[in-house]
């Protein structure tokens, strides 16, 4: 049981890792002005040449075979009451790694999401 | 007051919230449509990938979750993630709407409380402004 619950602390610390490198990436290639397809395609052809987007890819995509590994033999109720800390973790992330400024609102709202998904993951 | 950098990003993250749940559910309905998945010998399982890949439904699920991430990306570039990841949680009202209204499902008084509690968290992170650190250029 204690090897599963860090296997999933793990999973949720590199799931939400991997989109905080791609948030990272994003803030590294600039604005997008105009909802143009050509304006579109040219920053995500930006995005691409930054480092922060593949370490975020291979970080993602190593969370996402983590858990279909982990759902083959692990039950899905007990899988997903832990994906609300995702949310606790990507604000720090935001934090710290983003040089984000989270209020005290944004945090109340946070930790009502945590809450909210959490009630919906126990109530299915 | 919507400035233009709000009106894009809750644009963006209707796209996310629309398309992601959408995807997910077109994807799993085409793995369902396509049986057992035999391993061995090794041209069954080619037989099994064409079967999943000869569909409409799981093309229309990837095009659904290429628009979510292009979506995720986009807003990223212009609004903090601790504003867009909180944001996106309203996925799951679209998940508990497409289980009563596409899949027939019942949808549990704690289920209901929680979609209630996660909406209004969102209107909370709505009140913040999206975007936190200047921009780099």
């Amino acid at each position: 049981m204690t090897l599963e619950y860090i296997l999933f602390a793990l999973i949720i610390v590199v799931g939400t890792g991997g989109e905080l490198c791609l948030g990272r990436a994003m803030k590294e290639t600039g604005e997008l002005e105009r909802f143009r397809p050509l304006a579109v395609m040219k920053l995500l052809g930006r995005a691409l040449q930054v480092k922060w987007i593949w370490i975020g890819v291979a970080m993602m995509a190593t969370a996402f075979f983590s858990l279909l590994l982990l759902l083959s033999f692990e039950d899905v109720s007990f899988v997903f009451p832990v994906t609300a800390l995702s949310y606790l973790v990507g604000a720090l992330g935001g934090i710290f790694f983003l040089g984000e400024r989270v209020s005290w609102q944004r945090w109340i709202g946070i930790a009502l999401v945590c809450l909210g998904v959490s009630l919906v993951v126990i109530g299915r | 007051m919507h400035s233009r950098l709000h009106l894009k990003t809750y644009f963006l993250i209707a796209v996310m919230v629309i398309a992601g749940p959408i995807g997910n559910l077109l994807i799993a309905k085409a793995m369902k449509q396509t049986g057992p998945i035999v391993y061995w010998p090794p041209s069954e399982l080619l037989h099994v990938f064409l079967r999943v890949f000869g569909g409409f439904t799981i093309w229309a699920g990837i095009a659904c979750l290429i628009a979510f991430i292009v979506a995720f990306m986009l807003a990223l570039s212009m609004a903090d993630y601790s504003y867009v990841q909180p944001a996106a949680a309203l996925g799951y009202v679209m998940i508990a709407l497409l289980g009563v209204f596409v899949l027939g499902e019942k949808v549990s008084p704690l289920h209901w409380a929680g979609i209630a509690v996660i909406c209004l968290g969102v209107s909370f992170v709505r009140g913040t402004h999206p975007r936190t650190t200047e921009n780099p250029d």
